[in-house]
C-alpha cells in the first residue's frame, strides 16, 4: 500500500500549479478532499465495493499528470466550468460520495471540469455529443470531471466517447455529477473504446427530482481495466432509472461495474439489465445494489445480469443485492452465468455455418438484448454494427476516430 | 380491524414456550477466559494431550484475532471474560451418569417438558438422542442397539476416550481452528456435542437427534458436533436447541463437521428455537455457529435443512465443499425473524469436483422491527467442468418497519459452469388476503395459510415429527405480526 505516496507527493509540489489553472469553485473543496484521500488511501480488496478490483496496483505505476486545459467547441449547452452561465457551487460536489477514495483524488487533482447544462423547458433536439481523446507521449493519467445539470422539464441526450488516439497507457478517473430537476428526461450513453493500455475508474452520481427519466448506459466495447461506479439517489416521487449495461472482455481484460440504487421516496421504478461477455483470461465483476429506505413505499425494481464465459479461464463475479427496509415493495433480480447453448451452436452448423460464425452469431444476439434499449435508432445501429465488430476482433482502434483517418 | 388488534395484543403477550429454567446443582467454573480455563476444561474431560494442544493452538490464534462486524447484524462487542465457559448439571455423581437413575430428576423433567423422548419408554418414537445441557451431554439413547451396526453416537467426550484415532482423524479437518474468530473460539474451549461414525455400506435404522439446552446463568455453549459417513452409507440427523427467557444476552458459538465419503448421504436438519429475546429486544441468545460439510467422495450427497425462528442476533452460514466429482448438495432455509432479531444466514457452496450440482432455496420471513439477510456464496473452480448451481432467493416482509436483504455472490473459474440466480422480496399478495377473506377464513388465518404455503418446500425436506413442530413454530413466531 504505497500507491498512495505519490500522489500525495504530486499533490504537495504541483497543488498551487493546479490551482492557479482551475477556478474557485473546484479549489473551494480541493484540500479537504486531498485530505481524505491522504487518510483513507487507495481501498483495498477488503472493502466490500472494490473486491473485485485492485486499485492499488492500477494506480501503481508513474504517470505524468495531464493539465492541458480543457478545449470546448462553441455549442449550446456544452460548457468549461469556467464560463459556466449558472452558479455551479450548489452543484459540484455536492452529491459527489466525498469518502471514496476515487472521487476525493479526482477532486483533489482535476483543474478543469465539464458542464452540459439544459435550461428550464428546454429540449436538444440533437444528441450532445462528447468525445475525450487520451493523447500523450508518456504514460499519463487524467482527471476528469463532469457536471450534468438539467433544469425543470429539460430533456436531453448525451454521448460521451473515449477515445485513446496514442498507443500509451493512460489512467483515466472519472467524476460525473448529475442533477435532474422535477420532470427532466435524460438519455446518457457512456461509451468505452479505447485500448488495452487503458485504465478507467469511473464515478458517476445520479440525483432525480420528481417525474424524472434518467437511462444511463455504460458500454464497454474496448479497454485495459474498467471500474464503473453508479449511485443513484431517487429524492422524488415517480422518477425512473434505468441502468443498462454492456460489457465485452477479451484477452486480459478487466471489467468491474458497480452500481448502488437508493429509493429515498415511494412510488419510484429502478430497472437493471447488465450483460457481459467475457473470453480468453479476462475477468468481469457487476456487483448492484438496491437499497429501499423505510419510506420508500410501492418501489418497484428489477434487476438483471447474464452472463457468458467463452474460454476455460474467463472468469466471472457477480454480486446482485437487495437491501430493503420498506415492506410494500416489489423487488427482483436475477442473475445468470453459462455457457453458449451447445444445441444452438450444433443446429447452425448442420446448416453449414461455420463454427466460428455461429459462436459470433449467439454472442451477437445474446448482446443484442441490451442494445435493444437504445431509443434513438441510428444510435442502435451503429452499436449492432460495433458490437459485431468487436466480436470478429475487428475492432482494434476506434473506427469512428477522425484523429487516425 | 380492532378484532385483529385483539388477537395482535394476544399473541404479543404470548410467552415463549420453553423459557424456563431448571434448578438443577451445576457446578459451573469461574467466569472468564484464559489459558488456565482452557487447560481446565480439557483436564475436567480427560482429553489426552494432543486435544489440549489442538485447544491451546486454537485460543492463541483467537487472541490475535478481532470479532468480525461485516454481517448485517449489530453484534454488540462480546465480553469474553463476563461468561464462564463450562457449567456442568451432571456433577453430581462424580462418574458422569451411567443409566437413567442416575440422571438427577430435575434434569429429567427438564427434557420431558422439552417434549424429548430421554427415556426407554419413549422408544417408540424411533429417534436415537443425545441430549446437551450446558457444557455437557446428559444421556445418548439406543447407543447399544445402533453400535450392533457398527454405528458410533456418543457425545463427542466420550469418543476422545473411546475412538481417539477417529476423533483426531476427522476434527478440525472440515472446519480448521483457524477458520473464523468464532470457529476458534469454539475450538479452544468446545465443550460437548455429538459424534456419530456410520461404517462403510450401513444405513442408519432411524433418525439420530441431538438436543441442545442452555441452562445455567452467564454461560456460552460451545458445542462440537461432528459426522462422519463412510462410503456408501446414510444418516439423517436432526439437531433442536432452546434457552430460558433471560435479560441478558447468551452466547452460542458451535461449530458441526460433516464429512462424507463415496456414495454417502448425509441429511442433516436443524430446527433452531433458541430465545429469542423479548419484545424489546432485550436479552435472547447470539447464535454464530460454523457449519460446514465437505463432500470428500465421488457422488456423495449433503443436504442442510434448516427453520430458524429464534436467536437474537444468528450469523450463520452452513456450507458445502463439493470436492468429490458427481457429489450434490442442498440447502434449505425458512428463517423467520420478529420484534428485534437479526438474522444473517445463507450458505456456501464449494465447487471443486466436476459435474457436482448444488441448490439452494431460501425463505426469509421478517416482521415486527426485525432485520433479515440472506448471504451466500456459489464458488466455481477452476476444475469444477460440468458445475450446476440453481439458487433462489425469497423474502417476505409483514409490517413496515423490517427490512429484508439479499447478498448473494458469485465466484465463477469454469466457464462450463451454469449458475442460476433469482430472488425476489414482497409482502403478501392483496389479492391472496381478499381471496381467503371472501370465502371466510379471517386475515391472521389467512396470512398463517399463506406463509406456510411460502415455506412449504422447505418445511417438506424436513423428517416427519420435525416438520410438525417447525410447522407449529412458524405460526407461533409469525402469528400477530399482521393486522
Amino acid at each position: 500500500m504505497t500507491s498512495e505516496q505519490q500522489y500525495i507527493d504530486l499533490y504537495h509540489e504541483a497543488a498551487t500549479l493546479i490551482k492557479s489553472r482551475s477556478c474557485d469553485v473546484m479549489n473551494a473543496v480541493r484540500d479537504e478532499a486531498f485530505d481524505t484521500f491522504r487518510h483513507t488511501g487507495f481501498p483495498s480488496k477488503k472493502v466490500e465495493r472494490y473486491r473485485y478490483t485492485d486499485v492499488d496496483a492500477a494506480f501503481a505505476p508513474n504517470y505524468g499528470i495531464s493539465l492541458s486545459p480543457l478545449t470546448v467547441k462553441p455549442s449550446p449547452y456544452i460548457y468549461n466550468i469556467k464560463d459556466a452561465p449558472i452558479d455551479v457551487t450548489p452543484y459540484y460536489h455536492k452529491i459527489a460520495n466525498s469518502a471514496d477514495a476515487i472521487t476525493a483524488l479526482n477532486t483533489a487533482l482535476a483543474h478543469d471540469a465539464l458542464l452540459i447544462y439544459v435550461a428550464k423547458n428546454q429540449r436538444a433536439e440533437d444528441p450532445i455529443v462528447v468525445d475525450n481523446w487520451l493523447r500523450g507521449t508518456a504514460a499519463t493519467m487524467m482527471n476528469r470531471r463532469i457536471l450534468i445539470v438539467m433544469e425543470q422539464g429539460a430533456a436531453a441526450t448525451v454521448i460521451i466517447n473515449d477515445h485513446a488516439a496514442d498507443k500509451q497507457r493512460f489512467l483515466t478517473t472519472q467524476v460525473m455529477e448529475i442533477f435532474c430537476h422535477d420532470n427532466a428526461h435524460l438519455d446518457l450513453y457512456e461509451i468505452e473504446e479505447t485500448t488495452p493500455l487503458c485504465s478507467r475508474f469511473s464515478n458517476v452520481y445520479i440525483h432525480e427530482g420528481r417525474d424524472c427519466t434518467v437511462k444511463h448506459n455504460s458500454i464497454t466495447l474496448l479497454n485495459g481495466q474498467t471500474r464503473n461506479l453508479c449511485d443513484v439517489h431517487l429524492r422524488g416521487e415517480n422518477s425512473e432509472i434505468t441502468l443498462n449495461g454492456c460489457a465485452i472482455g477479451s484477452a486480459s481484460q478487466h471489467i468491474d461495474n458497480n452500481t448502488l440504487i437508493r429509493h429515498e421516496v415511494p412510488n419510484c421504478t429502478s430497472r437493471q439489465l447488465y450483460k457481459y461477455v467475457i473470453d480468453d483470461k479476462a475477468v468481469g465483476a457487476f456487483a448492484g445494489k438496491i437499497y429501499v429506505e423505510k419510506d420508500a413505499q410501492h418501489t418497484t425494481s428489477q434487476e438483471t445480469n447474464a452472463n457468458l464465459c467463452a474460454s476455460p479461464e474467463a472468469r466471472m463475479y457477480t454480486q446482485p443485492m437487495l437491501e430493503i427496509y420498506a415492506d410494500d415493495v416489489k423487488c427482483a433480480h436475477g442473475s445468470t452465468t453459462g455457457v453458449m447453448d451447445e444445441a444452438a451452436l450444433f443446429y447452425m452448423r448442420q446448416r453449414g455455418i461455420p463454427e466460428a460464425e455461429a459462436r459470433t452469431l449467439l454472442k451477437n444476439a445474446f448482446m443484442g438484448q441490451v442494445i435493444d434499449q437504445i431509443k434513438s435508432e441510428p444510435l442502435r445501429q451503429k452499436f449492432y454494427v460495433k458490437v459485431e465488430k468487436r466480436f470478429r476482433g475487428e475492432l482494434d482502434k476506434c473506427d469512428d476516430c477522425r484523429l487516425c483517418k | 380491524m380492532s378484532e385483529s388488534n385483539e388477537f395482535v395484543r394476544q399473541v404479543a403477550e404470548k410467552k415463549y414456550e420453553f423459557g424456563f429454567t431448571t434448578d438443577v446443582h451445576t457446578e459451573i467454573i469461574e467466569k472468564g477466559l484464559n489459558e488456565d480455563v482452557v487447560r481446565l476444561i480439557s483436564q475436567k474431560k480427560g482429553e489426552p494431550e494432543w486435544l489440549l494442544q489442538f485447544r491451546l493452538d486454537a485460543y492463541r490464534y483467537w487472541l490475535t484475532q478481532t470479532q468480525p462486524s461485516w454481517a448485517h447484524v449489530h453484534l454488540p462487542e462480546i465480553d469474553y471474560q463476563a461468561m464462564s465457559y463450562y457449567a456442568d448439571p451432571t456433577a453430581k455423581s462424580k462418574e458422569g451418569p451411567k443409566s437413567l437413575d442416575e440422571i438427577d430428576p430435575e434434569l429429567m423433567k427438564t427434557f420431558d417438558k422439552l417434549g424429548i423422548p430421554l427415556e426407554e419408554r419413549l422408544a417408540l418414537s424411533g429417534t436415537a438422542v443425545d441430549a446437551v445441557m450446558d457444557s455437557v451431554s446428559v444421556k445418548t439413547t439406543f447407543k447399544e442397539k445402533l453400535s450392533e451396526k457398527g454405528i458410533i453416537f456418543c457425545s463427542i467426550s466420550e469418543a476422545v476416550r473411546e475412538y481417539p484415532d477417529l476423533v483426531k482423524q476427522y476434527l478440525g479437518s472440515v472446519v480448521p481452528p483457524k477458520d473464523n474468530y468464532f470457529a476458534a473460539l469454539n475450538s479452544a474451549v468446545f465443550s460437548d456435542g455429538s459424534f456419530v461414525y456410520i461404517p462403510k455400506n450401513t444405513r442408519c435404522p432411524m433418525e439420530l437427534s441431538t438436543y441442545f439446552r442452555i441452562n445455567a446463568r452467564n454461560t456460552g455453549q460451545f458445542e462440537r458436533t461432528l459426522i462422519v459417513c463412510d462410503e456408501g452409507s446414510y444418516v439423517s440427523y436432526l439437531e433442536g436447541c432452546t434457552a430460558p427467557m433471560r435479560d441478558e444476552n447468551q452466547l452460542h458459538a458451535a461449530i458441526v463437521e460433516i464429512v462424507v465419503m463415496d456414495n454417502a448421504e448425509v441429511k442433516y436438519s436443524t430446527v433452531q428455537n433458541w430465545y429469542p429475546g423479548d419484545a424489546e429486544g432485550r436479552g435472547g441468545v447470539f447464535n454464530l455457529v460454523t457449519k460446514r460439510g465437505d463432500l470428500r467422495g465421488v457422488n456423495s450427497k449433503l443436504s442442510w435443512t434448516q427453520v430458524e425462528t429464534g436467536s437474537a442476533i444468528t450469523w450463520k452460514y452452513p456450507s458445502c465443499v463439493l470436492r468429490g466429482d458427481g457429489s450434490q448438495a442442498e440447502f434449505y432455509s425458512v428463517a423467520v425473524t420478529n420484534n428485534h432479531q437479526e438474522a444473517d444466514t445463507g450458505t456456501k457452496m464449494i465447487h471443486l469436483g466436476r459435474n457436482t450440482r448444488s441448490t439452494i432455496i431460501s425463505k426469509g420471513i421478517s416482521a415486527g422491527k426485525s432485520q433479515n439477510s440472506y448471504r451466500g456464496l456459489v464458488r466455481v473452480g477452476k476444475h469444477a467442468d460440468g458445475a450446476r448451481n440453481y439458487s433462489s432467493c425469497d423474502s417476505l416482509l409483514l409490517g413496515s418497519e423490517c427490512g429484508a436483504h439479499t447478498f448473494p455472490y458469485m465466484d465463477i473459474h469454469n466457464n462450463t459452469a451454469t449458475i442460476e440466480h433469482e430472488a425476489t422480496t414482497s409482502k403478501i399478495n392483496e389479492d391472496q388476503l381478499f381471496y381467503c377473506n371472501q370465502r371466510g377464513i379471517s386475515t391472521e388465518e389467512a396470512v398463517g395459510l399463506i406463509v406456510n404455503g411460502y415455506a412449504k418446500e422447505v418445511i417438506n425436506k424436513l423428517p416427519m415429527e420435525f416438520a410438525v413442530e417447525a410447522q407449529k413454530l412458524l405460526s407461533v413466531s409469525l402469528e400477530g405480526t399482521v393486522g
